[in-house]
């Protein structure tokens, strides 16, 4: 794992003393609050419906047990117990107090993390594959690459009053677990012909209120190239981003007005004049990173102590059912921890919480903890005849629920019980839906799918790329709550088609149970995942289980 | 009265009485020390048979929330520009860094910010060249700078 090197540290502690002054200028009359407020978002710090939240970034999902720990006083001294992982490998505590805020970042500083560029119109946390340096499927491990961006892009002193925000992801693998199509930039690891490494590169993706897929802008981009293409890309976007609308600000807008191809020749332009000055990256610097993320020394050794738990106890073989992922090596497993438990609250976790998994980690796994963009957390180095152990340490804390990729694995964004920009719940929605089909017990028949849930247009619960996705609106002061069908957040993403007229809250769950029990009824093989039925059969046997009322008219 | 902003502090302006044209008129313009006063969206190649005449340029920041000024200040410097670079408008304190780290030399604020902002605060702790990421990352780098 990746270390902070004193100039690290000298910048975090830096940075915080600059925002204490900060605050304390706004409280003097030197900084308008316009002019703070753009401050304290670089800084991780909004100001929500009921209380200040911060937002700390995990750079691109990769922790260890001191830093949980840490997350875990902080949850405990500053917040009411626990914290919220989001959908951008962050962790949200939604009730620090303003005049905390220096202290809190100081503690962060104190385990090399920060709340540096997790809001505002800025170059954002950036994100990679919460299985790196584990999956089985990897080309190349992604957190090298998104750590150089991280400190490139860290008070680049150009692109710090972008347009608006500014996402990039990186995956490292053909399958993609980092939504990389939805984001400002996403880049694939890939291999040119002569066996080169370098990136395919996509930009305009991204959700929100004009949801659109990324367009590849360049097919192969040499590994030691990043720097300078992606610095143009930010330049022509900085430069020709529109600005007389926020909600037309994103590089997404940029890419449809001017067309993939001519904006694709721009920054090729501005790419050639960037590299006349461009004399790249200092290869030692690059190696530095790229041993950080060398892979722990695994142990191979097997006991049967997996296979054995796995055939006596129902509840573990449930769980290593849906919860591991093949790791690279094979007496190892991925273990996804899930934050959903049945009627909990997606992606939220107690201190005590964070305490257990940080004592797995550290015992078990290799002292590596990920932060899924699925609200879940990962233990990406688990040897399989540990895992009985992990398992009883999980169960102890009530983190054993075993439904990591079913129904009730729900992504959704904190809505109106925390958000200032919230129309509608989210968090009661994903609650009752995963209660619900608990109480029928068909989670596992039903298998593979993503439910994710958004309490406003802004899509931050990702509910345009949701197997079946939900958006809460309002009308006319009442919760309405559209479904899209269809959507895909991987390698082959797509976006849901909206099936039609919204739901109440109180329709919305017998609806969503008339449309499961369509699926299972019209699947060719319970091997027919409910996306995979959706593009075989098309939308209409789906519309029809939603608005039965309008089969009836029409018959 | 304009207060410039340097490293040093506050000062006067020592262009003052001089007066910023725009591109046009600096094309038919026989000086050979020209100062000219370019907006945040200039068509900077258009620039490029004009620079070796080019004293002194001067871009406007209309609010401090646009930052196209910083991408302009780099381009120029890219484009081979090493004469004198100010920044005007809605510029704040908290910018001073950035605003030199892009490539200018100066900031022209009025005197109601730098009552608001007095000199302390472009100054104290702004150590701009204590170091950053990006000079660490790309220290090997030829771009022109003052």
């Amino acid at each position: 794992m990746y270390k902070y090197s004193e100039f690290d540290e000298f910048f975090v502690r830096r940075r915080v003393e600059e925002f204490r002054d900060q605050v304390r200028r706004r409280l003097d009359g030197s900084l308008t609050e316009d002019e703070f407020k753009p401050l304290r978002l670089k800084n991780g710090l909004y100001l929500q419906l009921h209380a200040y939240m911060l937002r700390v970034a995990i750079p691109y999902g990769t922790f260890d047990s001191r830093q949980m720990r840490q997350l875990a006083d902080i949850a405990d001294k500053w917040d009411k117990g626990y914290g919220h992982f989001t959908t951008r490998q962050n962790i949200q505590f939604n009730w620090p107090k303003l005049a905390d805020v220096p202290a809190i970042l100081d503690a962060l500083a104190d385990v090399d993390m920060h709340a540096i560029q997790t809001s505002g119109n800025c170059i954002r946390n950036v994100t990679a594959d919460h299985f790196a340096g584990a999956a089985a499927d990897e080309i190349a491990d992604p957190r090298p690459t998104a750590e150089l961006l991280r400190q490139w892009s860290t008070d680049h002193p150009e692109f710090q009053y972008l347009p608006r925000k500014f996402k990039i992801a990186v995956s490292g693998s053909s399958r993609d677990r980092a939504v990389t199509k939805a984001h400002d930039i996403g880049l694939r690891s890939i291999r040119d012909a002569g066996g080169s490494p370098g990136y395919e590169v996509l930009i305009g993706g991204g959700l929100g209120r004009t949801p659109m897929i990324g367009a590849v802008v360049r097919e192969f981009l040499p590994e030691s190239e990043l720097l300078a293409y992606v610095e143009s890309i930010l330049r022509v976007y900085n430069l020709h981003g529109r600005r007389d609308n926020k909600y037309k600000a994103r590089l997404k807008i940029l890419v449809h007005e001017t067309g993939i191809e001519k904006l694709s020749r721009e920054i090729e332009a501005e790419f050639a004049e960037r590299k006349k000055w461009f004399a790249g990256v200092d290869p030692e610097l690059i190696e530095a990173l790229k041993s950080a993320f060398k892979p722990p020394e695994f142990n191979l050794s097997r006991t049967g102590a997996f296979e054995r738990r796995l055939e006596k106890d129902s509840g573990f073989r449930a769980w290593a059912d849906t919860n591991l992922f093949e790791h690279r090596c094979s007496a190892y497993s991925i273990a996804t921890v899930s934050l959903k438990p049945i009627g909990g609250t997606p992606g939220d976790a107690s201190a005590n919480q964070m305490r257990a998994l940080a004592d797995i980690a550290e015992r078990l796994g290799h002292d590596e903890i990920r932060a899924s963009h699925e609200q879940n957390i990962i233990l990406p180095h688990i040897r399989k005849d540990d895992l009985p152990e992990a398992y009883d340490v999980l169960a102890a804390s009530g983190l054993q629920t075993a439904n990591f990729g079913l129904v009730s694995d729900i992504i959704a964004c904190p809505g109106m019980d925390y958000c200032a920009l919230a129309t509608a719940r989210s968090i009661p929605i994903a609650q009752e839906i995963s209660r619900r089909f608990a109480a029928l017990g068909i989670e596992r028949e039903i298998g593979s799918m993503k439910i994710k849930i958004s309490g406003c247009i802004n899509a931050c619960g990702h509910h345009h790329v949701g197997h079946i996705g939900i958006l809460g609106l309002e009308r006319a002061g009442v919760e309405n709550y559209q479904i899209t069908l269809g959507g895909d957040a991987t390698e082959t993403a797509a976006l849901g088609d909206r099936a039609g007229r919204g739901f109440s809250a109180d329709e919305l769950i017998p609806a969503l149970e008339r449309l499961v029990e369509a699926y299972l009824r019209l699947r060719d093989s319970c091997r027919e995942t409910f996306l995979e039925a959706y593009r075989r059969l098309g939308p209409e046997p789906f519309r029809a289980a939603l608005y039965p009322e309008t089969g009836k008219l029409a018959a | 009265m304009a207060v410039i902003v340097r490293d040093q502090g506050f000062s006067k302006d020592d262009l003052d009485g001089r007066s910023f044209i725009g591109m046009e008129d600096a094309e038919i313009s026989e000086d050979l020390s020209l100062a000219i006063e370019l907006p945040n969206h200039a068509d900077l190649p258009a620039l490029k048979t004009l620079l070796p005449k080019i004293g002194a340029i001067r871009i406007n920041f209309p609010n401090f929330g646009d930052g196209r000024g910083f991408s302009i200040a780099t381009k120029l410097r890219h484009m081979g520009y090493a004469g004198r670079l100010r920044a005007s408008g809605h510029v704040i304190a908290d910018q001073y860094a950035l605003a030199r780290r892009s490539g200018f030399d100066e900031i022209e604020i009025d005197d109601e910010l730098a009552a608001r902002q007095p000199e302390n605060q472009w100054i104290s702790g702004k150590d701009w060249k204590s170091g950053s990421y990006q000079d660490r990352l790309l220290k090997t780098e030829l771009a022109p700078t003052r």
